[in-house]
């Protein structure tokens, strides 16, 4: 009973610290503290009602039990990790959006095949790719190979319709002004499209970062040598090792988080002129 | 329609490639054949037996169309039109889980979304994480829900439902906050001159100006949730609907069975991606908004 009272008093407390400090001006500290605070609160929420039920570990296991599974199994989880994120997804994401992206300058040049790619395009980006997964791993072996492969397929659209907006982002004004300096295609693309396409790019590659993730993970369900994150998730889950899971799900979140973090930092360095980029205030 | 002449090029470019695409793949296998029977084959003979294996690495599209054709069309003119074999049957199982999910997740994300733009606490405690879930690899805790909420005695839909408003509800919160704030302060201005309630605020100036960023993301949250759907059928060892039918293709070989879900699921992913299509037509005309 204490916990539950516990796990309350934390809650109510955490919300009026947040109350009162989202009805002050906006800060930078406040709008980092807010969220901080609130997720803080959910997780002890989380323990006590773990310890006041008391749950079976085997059906939710305690934020603490979590922690302490993860520092002691780290050299299972780099293994993972690596198997799945450096190998898996970013060989398959550096592939996929790099070829997508030389399809899109290819198009770009083509104003037929935009108008029929693009279409096509878009339809593709919206159907369950992952179901690819199954056939990619029979292609490709069970090995990283076939995960990267199936993140090439679910990343290439999504980057494709991207770049393709991107490069029609200039308007007729700015394309006229370099043919009046007498510029060539390349100098056109290189100092005007591509710079003006930015912003669109990385939000291709911004979506691309969850896709290679959630594509490297779930391709592992249909098979995958005895390491990988998805591998490692589909048979803990079998011995209900949930604690286990749980620290799997720590680390994809957090590699997700990272990737993400990445990408989002070097557009903001690439496009710094763009006006989403200027701090607000 | 302008657009239809390269698009029917693309489509029929696809198409020659995946026929050229069958007949390179599974070339070796048709020579192995050949070779164990020790007969010679010509190079057409060749080409013709890579369009008929049971069991081709990349089967053709017509065969892939012949298995949906047999595992539907006749399945109905047979009567038994929601027997285990029929495709029909395996696309309700995951339609009805994405649609429970879709609406659970659409219902979640209108809500989340209301108490974001109404209560400035939530607003800064519940929107970064909103956000920063996107970026978190959702669908790996997909066997954990399945086999959880087995475990309280929760199974058949509504775990797979869970997980596909887990994928949902984000791109509805997204649109949604985003359209609720869409009325500017000029517009918020003269409902308060009306001397308008908050229910009134937003009954009839935030609600109605929000529909056109809420159909886009329906129809993501749509694609969304049938992913989700297909996902949450892998870790039950493979029972009923279009996920299981790729993960049983995929443990004995069935490539032709893996290929027919996958464009049975493809097929339904744009008819119902097309059904909201329609129905925001529909809804921002008689609002005037298209």
């Amino acid at each position: 009973m204490g916990w539950i009272v516990f796990g309350l008093v934390a809650w109510l407390v955490g919300w009026r610290v947040n109350s009162y400090l989202s009805h002050r001006p906006r800060t930078q500290f406040s709008a980092l503290a807010v969220p901080v605070i609130f997720g803080l609160t959910i997780v002890v929420l989380w323990e006590c009602a773990v310890r006041g039920f008391e749950i079976n570990p085997v059906l939710l296991p305690a934020p603490t039990a979590i922690a302490l599974k993860f520092a002691t199994s780290i050299p299972i989880l780099w293994e993972d990790f690596v198997q799945t994120v450096i190998k898996g997804a970013m060989s398959g994401y550096i592939l996929g959006c790099g070829a997508a992206f030389l399809t899109a300058l290819v198009i770009d040049r083509f104003p037929f095949l935009q108008r029929g790619l693009l279409p096509v395009g878009n339809f593709v980006a919206a159907l369950p790719i992952i179901g690819m997964a199954p056939i990619m791993v029979m292609w490709f072996g069970f090995d990283w190979q076939s995960k990267a492969a199936v993140v090439v397929v679910m990343v290439f659209f999504p980057m494709l319709v991207n770049t393709v907006e991107g490069l029609q982002a200039t308007d007729h004004m700015q394309r006229d002004l370099m043919r009046t300096y007498a510029s060539s295609y390349g100098q056109t693309l290189m100092k005007l499209r591509l710079p003006a396409a930015m912003p669109f790019i990385f939000n291709g590659l911004k979506i691309s970062t969850t896709l290679a993730l959630i594509g490297a993970i779930v391709a592992e369900f249909f098979g995958s040598p005895i390491k990988g994150m998805g591998f490692r998730i589909s048979t803990e889950v079998g011995r209900l090792a949930l604690d286990m899971v749980w620290a799997e799900i720590v680390v994809a979140a957090l590699a997700g988080s990272l990737f993400y973090g990445g990408v989002a930092l070097l557009e903001k360095s690439v496009t710094f002129w763009h006006p989403s980029q200027r701090k607000s205030r | 329609m302008k657009n239809l002449g390269p698009i029917l090029t693309v489509v029929t470019a696809i198409f020659v490639l995946w026929y050229a695409g069958a007949v390179a793949l599974n070339a070796s296998w048709a020579y192995d054949k050949a070779k164990r029977a020790n007969v010679e084959i010509t190079f057409s003979e060749m080409v013709a037996d890579t369009m008929q294996q049971k069991k081709p690495k990349l089967p053709a599209p017509h065969q892939v169309g012949k298995e949906i054709w047999k595992t539907t069309g006749e399945m109905v003119a047979k009567g038994r039109a929601f027997s285990k074999r029929s495709l029909i049957y395996h696309s309700w199982i995951t339609l009805s889980a994405t649609l429970l999910g879709f609406a659970m997740g659409t219902a979640l994300g209108v809500s989340l979304s209301v108490g974001i733009v109404y209560n400035r606490t939530m607003d800064m405690s519940v929107m970064p994480w909103v956000i920063a879930s996107q970026t978190i690899p959702i669908l790996a805790i997909a066997p954990m829900i399945i086999v959880v909420l087995n475990a309280i005695g929760i199974s058949g839909l509504l775990p797979k439902a869970v997980i596909s408003m887990y994928l949902s509800f984000f791109p509805v919160v997204v649109g949604m906050v985003k359209g609720l704030r869409s009325p500017d302060h000029m517009m918020v201005d003269q409902m308060k001159t009306w001397s308008a309630t908050k229910g009134q605020e937003f009954w009839k100036l935030r609600l109605p100006s929000s529909m056109p960023f809420l159909f886009p993301s329906l129809k993501v949250a749509m694609a969304a949730s049938l992913v989700g759907a297909i996902v949450g059928e892998l870790p039950t060892g493979a029972v009923a609907g279009l996920g299981a039918r790729l993960l049983a293709g995929s443990y004995y070989g069935q490539t032709i069975q893996i290929w027919s879900a996958l464009i049975t699921a493809a097929a339904l992913a744009a008819a119902l991606v097309a059904i909201i299509g329609v129905i925001q037509k529909v809804v921002l005309k008689r609002m005037g908004m298209a």
